[in-house]
Order: C-alpha cells, then sequence, then structure tokens
C-alpha cells in the first residue's frame, strides 16, 4: 500500500477520486443556489435545510478534506512534473492540436479556483457560521423562523459601490471553475481507467455539458441579482 | 532550398549546450531529413568543423531510432511518421529550421542531439514479458482470440520505443511507451501469467527513472509516429488499479 500511495498512478488515483466527489459537490451547491431564482423565501428555506441537515453537516468536514487533499496532491505532482523535463527545457514548442488549453493549464485554473473559494467563503459562510451578520436577522418564512440568507447574498451584488466587482468576480470564479471541469471530469474517469475509445468520447461531451452547466448555473446568480434584485 | 540550421550542440552529457547556427545551401525538397542533416555535416567536415551527433538506423520508420525534436515539435512538422521518413518539401525554402534533443529527466544527453534511451530498456526488463514455457510447439487453434482483441494488441504492440510521447509530453511522462507495452500483453492469454505483478513493477520503475506523471493531455497520442491511442493509458490505469486492489 505504501508503494501505492507514492507511485504516479496512486497520487492520480486520490486527484481523480477527491476531483469526482467535488464534481458531486458541485451539483449539490448549484442545485441549492439555484432556489434563489425562485425569490427569497425560496432561498432561505433551502439555506436553513443546508445549515441544519444532518448529513450536510457531517459531509462539511469530508468536504474540507477532499479539498485538501486534491490541492496538496495537485501541488505534489505538479512539482514532480516541472522537474521531469530536466533543466534545459526547448527552444521552441509547438502545440498540438489535440490538447486543450484547459489540460495544459490545470494547475492554474485550480489556483484560480482555490482564491476564488477563499474569497466565497469569507463573503458567505464565514459570516453566516462565525462573524455573523445584521443583514443576516431572522425572518419568518411559512411560520419558521430562520437567517435571512437571502438579503446577504443579494446585498454583496447589489451593492452602490462594489456590486459590479463582486458579480465580475464571481462569473469570472464560475467561468475558470467551468474550464477546469472540461479537462478534469473525463481525466477522472480515464485515471480511474474506465475508458476506451469509446467512453473517453462519452466522458468528453458530458463533461463539456457538466462544465457548461456548472459554470452558466452559478454565472447566472450575480447577473440575477443585479437585472432583478 | 537555402536553409539556416539552428541546431543543438553539446560536448558531452556534463558539458553545458548552447545552438549554433549553420547554413545549408542547395537541399533538394525530396531529400529526407536525415538525408539533408548528411550533406550538413559533410559540409561541416570540409570546414573541419565536428559533425553534428545524431541517432538514425533503418531510415525507414520501424527501429524507433531516430529522434529530434524539430521545429517544436517531435518528429517534425507531420504526423504519423519518424524523423527519417519526413522530407525537406515540408519546410519552405529560406526558412530556419530549429532541431533539438529530446528534453526530459528519463533521457539524459549523451552528445548534441543524441538522448540515452536506456530507461525504456529498464522499464521493459522490470515486467515486459511472459513466460515461456518448454515443451513442444503448442497447436496454434488451442488459444482461441479474437480478431478486435488481436488487433487491439497489434496495434499497442507498433510501438518503436522512438520517445516521442516522453519528450512532447509536457510533463515528460512515459506512460504511453508503458501503456503499450503492459497493453499488448494484458490483452492476450499468454501475458496473464504475469498479470498482477507487470503493471506495477513497470511503473514503479518508470517512476524512478525520472518521468513526470500524466496528465491526460493527450498531446502523446499526436505526435506518435504509429498513432497509438491513449485508450491504452486508461488500461494501463486499471491494470494498475486492479492489481493494487487485489493484494
Amino acid at each position: 500500500m505504501s508503494g501505492f500511495l507514492s507511485s504516479s498512478i496512486g497520487k492520480k488515483f486520490f486527484m481523480s477520486i477527491t476531483g469526482l466527489f467535488l464534481v458531486v459537490f458541485l451539483l449539490v451547491h448549484l442545485t441549492a443556489n439555484l432556489a434563489l431564482l425562485f425569490g427569497p423565501n425560496a432561498f432561505n428555506i433551502v439555506s436553513h435545510f443546508m445549515g441544519t441537515n444532518p448529513l450536510i453537516q457531517i459531509m462539511q468536514p469530508i468536504l474540507a478534506a477532499g479539498f485538501i487533499v486534491h490541492i496538496i496532491y495537485a501541488t505534489f505532482l505538479t512539482l514532480q512534473n516541472q522537474k521531469a523535463r530536466g533543466n534545459d527545457g526547448y527552444a521552441k514548442v509547438v502545440n498540438s492540436h489535440q490538447s486543450s488549453w484547459a489540460s495544459k493549464n490545470m494547475y492554474i485554473l485550480g489556483s484560480l479556483v482555490l482564491t476564488f473559494l477563499v474569497l466565497h467563503i469569507l463573503n458567505f459562510f464565514w459570516k453566516i457560521k462565525v462573524t455573523g451578520s445584521p443583514l443576516l436577522a431572522e425572518v419568518e418564512v411559512n411560520g419558521e423562523a430562520m437567517e435571512n440568507a437571502y438579503a446577504l447574498v443579494a446585498a454583496l451584488f447589489t451593492d452602490q459601490k462594489l456590486g459590479l466587482v463582486y458579480s465580475l468576480v464571481y462569473i469570472f470564479g464560475a467561468i475558470a471553475l467551468a474550464f477546469h471541469l472540461t479537462h478534469g471530469f473525463w481525466s477522472a474517469f480515464q485515471t480511474l481507467g474506465m475508458s476506451n475509445d469509446i467512453w473517453r468520447k462519452r466522458w468528453t461531451v458530458l463533461g463539456y455539458l457538466f462544465a457548461f452547466a456548472v459554470g452558466g448555473g452559478f454565472a447566472i446568480i450575480p447577473l440575477f441579482l443585479m437585472l432583478f434584485a | 532550398m537555402d536553409l539556416k540550421l539552428k541546431i543543438w550542440r553539446q560536448k558531452d552529457a556534463k558539458a553545458k549546450g548552447q545552438f549554433e547556427l549553420y547554413s545549408l545551401n542547395n537541399i533538394t525538397k525530396d531529400s529526407s531529413f536525415l538525408e539533408m542533416m548528411d550533406v550538413l555535416n559533410e559540409q561541416l567536415l570540409s570546414q573541419g568543423i565536428e559533425p553534428v551527433a545524431f541517432d538514425h538506423d533503418c531510415r525507414e520508420g520501424i527501429c524507433g531510432m531516430c529522434s529530434l525534436f524539430i521545429n517544436g515539435r517531435a518528429h517534425g512538422p507531420d504526423t504519423e511518421i519518424t524523423t527519417c521518413q519526413l522530407h525537406m518539401r515540408k519546410f519552405k525554402d529560406g526558412e530556419t529550421i530549429t532541431v533539438e534533443p529530446w528534453r526530459s529527466n528519463g533521457f539524459p544527453i549523451i552528445k548534441d542531439l543524441m538522448v540515452d534511451r536506456t530507461a525504456y530498456d529498464k522499464i521493459l526488463q522490470a515486467g515486459g514479458y511472459v513466460s515461456v514455457n518448454t515443451g513442444g510447439v503448442p497447436d496454434a487453434n488451442a488459444i482461441p482470440i479474437s480478431k478486435e482483441v488481436a488487433d487491439e494488441a497489434m496495434d499497442a504492440a507498433t510501438c518503436i520505443g522512438c520517445g516521442a510521447c516522453v519528450a512532447t509530453c509536457k510533463n515528460s511522462s512515459a506512460m504511453l511507451f508503458v501503456s503499450n507495452k503492459v497493453s499488448q500483453l494484458a490483452l492476450l492469454p499468454q501475458g496473464k501469467a504475469e498479470a498482477s505483478r507487470r503493471a506495477k513493477a513497470m511503473v514503479s520503475k518508470m517512476d524512478e527513472l525520472g518521468f513526470g506523471n500524466c496528465t491526460n493531455t493527450g498531446a502523446c497520442e499526436v505526435e506518435c509516429p504509429k498513432g497509438i491511442s491513449i485508450s491504452h493509458i486508461a488500461r494501463l490505469n486499471r491494470e494498475f488499479l486492479m492489481a493494487t486492489a487485489k493484494e
């Protein structure tokens, strides 16, 4: 087993497993977020559910661990890969047509997503769980008291001074994530050995659809709030 | 054609190398790239300059000896060919052609454009073989193999071990080579005896020799002179993970 952990395929195995786990997380997170399009009450009910459901609470530290493993292994592998070329690199490299831009820049895209993630956590999760905010004053929905998470989200994107900046940063984050997924999705299945000439095409198409849905889905929220809130 | 050649010159493995620029005139566009290199070396000899060292052998695309990273691409600007099958008609008159050796920690430079590809032999020695039982010749029809499987094994077996996959991969990963050598044996009944050991032994040797980790960019299959698919890499991953799970 120690040989497995230090082998190249072993490390990549953890990259794919954690990657696919994060893909599932994105799906849950996006579904919850899209409740916002159905108005403040719908969003508050969903965020109250996410904040109190025991299964979600158990999954939170596991999710954090998933992120950490994915990032640490990515760093290890990228450092090794940069060393593998040797001291003298090529003077001239023509990129072959087949490799997508995303596939060659996964670490950069991942770093952008991580930077966005830190900002995103400070904007919402941190305020809800740790510091609190006057915007979160309790509201009553269907006879149940809950935090007004909608007000916190809407305030960020409709702020007089910084609303537009935050919206653009969030849309940019969604685009970076989408590009990361265009390569990451099928690549995870390839690394797990669940691919051949036929399935590679299927995973790639599915990956692009998923990336488009996730990127578009997350980008809609700031756009929606800017235009309609 | 009149050409300018920007060629990597390096005295030996330890020396520091640099590019040298040479002019070469009256090259016919129908000559092969290596014939052009021969003409260059004749010219260098007559000028009292040491000829450029480069690997070559069969000059018909099957031995896997020629290498060369030409104008930013392994085996030059064409697909599914080796450098010896590249013709000068692929270049423009007056063009400056950049010629570099394969770059990888796994393939140290011996001299000029020659690299040491012993690493591939070491990987093969680690597990790229089958048990041969002594005794009489077995009946050819005793081990039926379907055509699809035989074809796929044959596709993997067309790998000539030139190293273009490593040279072109941004991570210098040898996964396409290793996966071909694992695939051609994993697909056939003759290779089953060592199946559980083979993938692990060969991957472990590959990691040890300083090649990078595959990130599935797919660049290797584009530059492979035999056009071998990265689906074989998926099979290698499968073989490796199955062997680990069985432990």
